[in-house]
């Protein structure tokens, strides 16, 4: 079972703001890593806001997750300019040395692949994001070799 | 009031202000085509096909939610509109499944029409499906993504008329879809099951679980004896699903229709209607006298009280125990009957036509089991009767009147606006009167309970004891009144519930489309049933004077508890989940 006391806590914050929800949901998530069943079932009676809706907000943004994501979340832009730049061939190769299609996470839980909207880097393009951190002019083998670094990292770490 | 004149294809009309082009283009004779647009609902604009061109404006303007300013030109007709009403209509059918012959809906299809009033014969995209499959884990309602087109009735039904909110929009752009929250199905969310969104779909995204086949196959098996109800306000629209205009009242006609499809006895939910009467009354008047939950609420609507038991389980106490007609017919069916007829009981197969999807649930659930089966078999809609009489061609207009069989189809006209909002409270103060003042009301017309408003309030003076009544339809305008009763602010005595909008008559088994003009025709339909009648009082029914006095006794007897009586139960708005 998972605590809620935290996600109390949370809502408590925002007792006195108009609407809180998406403030919750975002301060939630960094808690709990992402926005299960449970929690906004939680979240829904605490603010009275139907779970249909706290659902729909939830799915809409993509910053937002309902699923458990890995350590390390890639997200690699899809948008004109990366493509132009041959982003798809650096996604297919992030896509052969992880093992995972688009929005899937590695079975031990250290990446979790998505696509990102323009990211404003267009000058540097292809880029990707690696958590908060940004890689631009990539290459298929520059891609694979970052990733092996956090590879290591999250190893090490573990 | 204000008014403001607008010119619509040349045609100069004036409105009052705030209404809308398309509703004024409606008064020069133009339908504009629509999809998302519900005249029950708030304007959505996503469907983009009422799209009009205004003079001085540089974008086409969504015509139901835009309103006329005075002096407006307004061309709904131009190149430009038609080609962009075409774009996105092509590009609505490109996610769309044309597979009409095998739909539901088929020939009852918003979208399939104005396919067809648009002249579309070939689209220039290929075909992609949306996401989400069937959703089929509730025993009423059946849900399949792949046909929606995000017109949101459905959404805003659930959440506007209803106040349920079971069912959102998930997701994002190229990939949004309709769904319960988590994908969990209806069976798993607070679906009341009153099948409002069946009736505002515009396509077959939304069903009914289908009980046709159950029943041919009982029809069609020798050894059963198949008997069948027919509810209030199935006569005042089954009409509709035969071309006929809104608010033909086709009772006699209905009558031999069933006779045709084999049914052995038609009988009518109007007995056990006079029934409930009965045993409500007494109830209430039992209340009133000797202390007990007040405000009563009804307990006739099973979207209600599928509503009452999931959101407000601390009222429970107030319903009444009283047992739908429905299903005060079925325990009647497969006792009483089945003695007089000299039946085995296993042998009867109970089939009841309602107006209502939520009768399905009620019929299944544990507690209408009190003949020793279950009381009531199979429940049609009121569109699913019509589909069966159209399969084997029985062309209900044209029909010779038939007469109800005996006994369970003698009925007053107290029970048939049951069919109505305020029905159920004015056939209970035309028998409490008499009851507690023992003289006959002269005026059994209690108009103060009628009207199509969501929430009304009348005192009944019963020769000096006043009556508090209220009476809500639709279940966000049952809401407002369970606040007020939780907030101790109500001092009401009874409380008349039904789910659906205009009460039984506007429910969600019914022919579709529906609005408030037509649930008007149908409310007028069976009001002139009532006055058509003789009897007009629950109580004065000679059948029902014969049960109480062949077999229940009187009144609330220990009998009629057992057969006519329940209670429900509590559940919550979500449910409890483990990490």
């Amino acid at each position: 079972m998972q605590d809620l006391t935290r996600v109390d806590e949370i809502v408590g914050r925002y007792a006195d703001t108009k609407t809180p929800l998406i403030y919750i949901l975002k301060d939630v998530q960094k808690e709990y890593g992402y926005l299960s069943d449970v929690v906004l079932t939680h979240i829904a009676k605490k603010v009275d806001i139907p779970l249909s809706e706290i659902y729909g907000v939830a799915t809409f943004y993509s910053l937002f997750t309902i699923k458990p994501k890995g350590k390390y979340v890639v997200r690699c832009c899809n948008n004109a300019p990366c493509h132009v730049k041959k982003s798809k061939e650096v996604l297919e190769a992030i896509k052969s040395y992880l093992g995972l299609e688009v929005t899937e996470t590695t079975e031990c839980g250290t990446f979790t692949l998505e696509f990102t909207s323009c990211l404003g880097l267009c000058a540097v393009a292809p880029v990707m994001m690696v958590n908060d951190e940004v890689y631009g002019n990539l290459t298929p083998e520059k891609a694979v070799a970052i990733l092996k670094d956090y590879k290591m990292k999250g190893q090490s770490n573990a | 009031m204000d008014k403001v004149t607008v010119t619509i294809d040349g045609i100069q009309v004036t409105v009052p202000k705030g209404t809308t082009v398309l509703e004024a283009a409606k008064q020069v004779n133009i339908k504009i085509p629509r999809l998302c647009y519900h005249p029950d609902l708030p304007p959505v604009s996503g469907c983009r096909l009422c799209v009009v061109e205004i003079e001085g404006d540089r974008l086409l303007r969504t015509s139901c939610s835009w309103k006329c300013q005075d002096g407006m030109k307004i061309n709904t007709k131009s190149q430009t509109v038609r080609s962009s009403r075409r774009m996105a209509l092509e590009l609505i059918l490109s996610r769309h499944p044309m597979l009409c012959t095998e739909c539901v809906r088929n020939n009852n299809c918003e979208l399939q029409s104005i396919a067809d009033q648009l002249g579309i014969r070939e689209t220039r995209f290929e075909y992609s499906a949306r996401p989400g499959g069937i959703d089929d884990s509730s025993a009423v309602l059946v849900r399949d993504p792949s046909k929606c087109i995000l017109c949101r009735r459905c959404i805003q039904t659930c959440e506007l008329v209803q106040s349920v909110s079971a069912i959102g929009l998930e997701g994002r752009g190229y990939n949004v879809w309709v769904d319960t929250p988590f994908g969990k199905g209806l069976d798993d969310v607070a679906c009341v099951s009153c099948g409002q969104c069946i009736n505002r779909c515009p396509v077959g995204a939304l069903y009914e679980q289908d009980h046709v086949a159950r029943v041919w196959a009982a029809l069609d098996d020798p050894t059963k004896h198949v008997v069948v109800q027919t509810a209030p306000a199935v006569r005042a629209s089954i009409g509709e699903a035969f071309g006929m205009s809104a608010g033909s009242l086709v009772t006699d006609k209905m009558v031999t229709g069933l006779r045709m499809l084999g049914f052995d006895k038609v009988f009518d939910t109007d007995f056990t209607a006079d029934l409930t009467i009965v045993e409500e009354g007494t109830e209430l008047i039992g209340r009133l006298t000797n202390g007990g939950a007040l405000p009563m609420l009804t307990s006739c609507s099973p979207g209600w009280i599928n509503f009452i038991e999931h959101f407000y389980p601390q009222l429970l106490p107030h319903v009444s125990s009283c047992k739908s007609p429905q299903q005060m017919f079925g325990a009647l069916a497969k006792t009483y009957y089945a003695e007089k007829a000299g039946i085995d009981p296993k042998d009867i197969y109970s089939v009841s036509i309602m107006p209502c999807t939520a009768k399905k649930y009620e019929c299944q659930r544990p507690e209408m089991r009190d003949s020793g089966y279950q009381d009531v078999d199979a429940v049609l809609t009121t569109r699913e009767l019509a589909k069966m009489m159209k399969q084997v061609g029985i062309d209900l207009p044209q029909l010779e009147p038939g007469k109800y069989d005996e006994p369970l189809g003698i009925s007053t006209g107290a029970a048939v606006i049951f069919g109505n909002t305020g029905g159920v409270m004015e056939a209970a103060l035309r028998t409490v009167y008499e009851l507690v003042t023992k003289s006959p009301l002269e005026n059994v017309e209690i108009k103060q309970v009628r009207g199509m408003e969501g929430v009304r309030e009348a005192e009944i003076d019963l020769n000096g004891t006043k009556v508090r009544a209220a009476v809500a339809n639709g279940l966000a305008n049952a809401r407002q009144l369970m606040e007020k009763i939780v907030a101790g602010e109500a001092d009401y005595h009874f409380v008349e519930i039904m789910a659906c909008p205009g009460g039984c008559i506007g429910g969600g088994g019914q022919p579709i489309p529906t609005s408030m003009e037509i649930r008007k025709k149908r409310v007028e339909a069976i009001y002139a049933a009532d006055r058509a009648l003789e009897i007009r009082k629950s109580h004065e029914n000679p059948a029902i004077k014969k049960l109480y006095a062949e077999f229940l006794g009187e009144p609330n007897s220990h009998k009629a508890h057992e057969l006519l009586h329940t209670h429900y139960t509590r559940k919550t708005v979500y449910k409890e989940t483990v990490a």
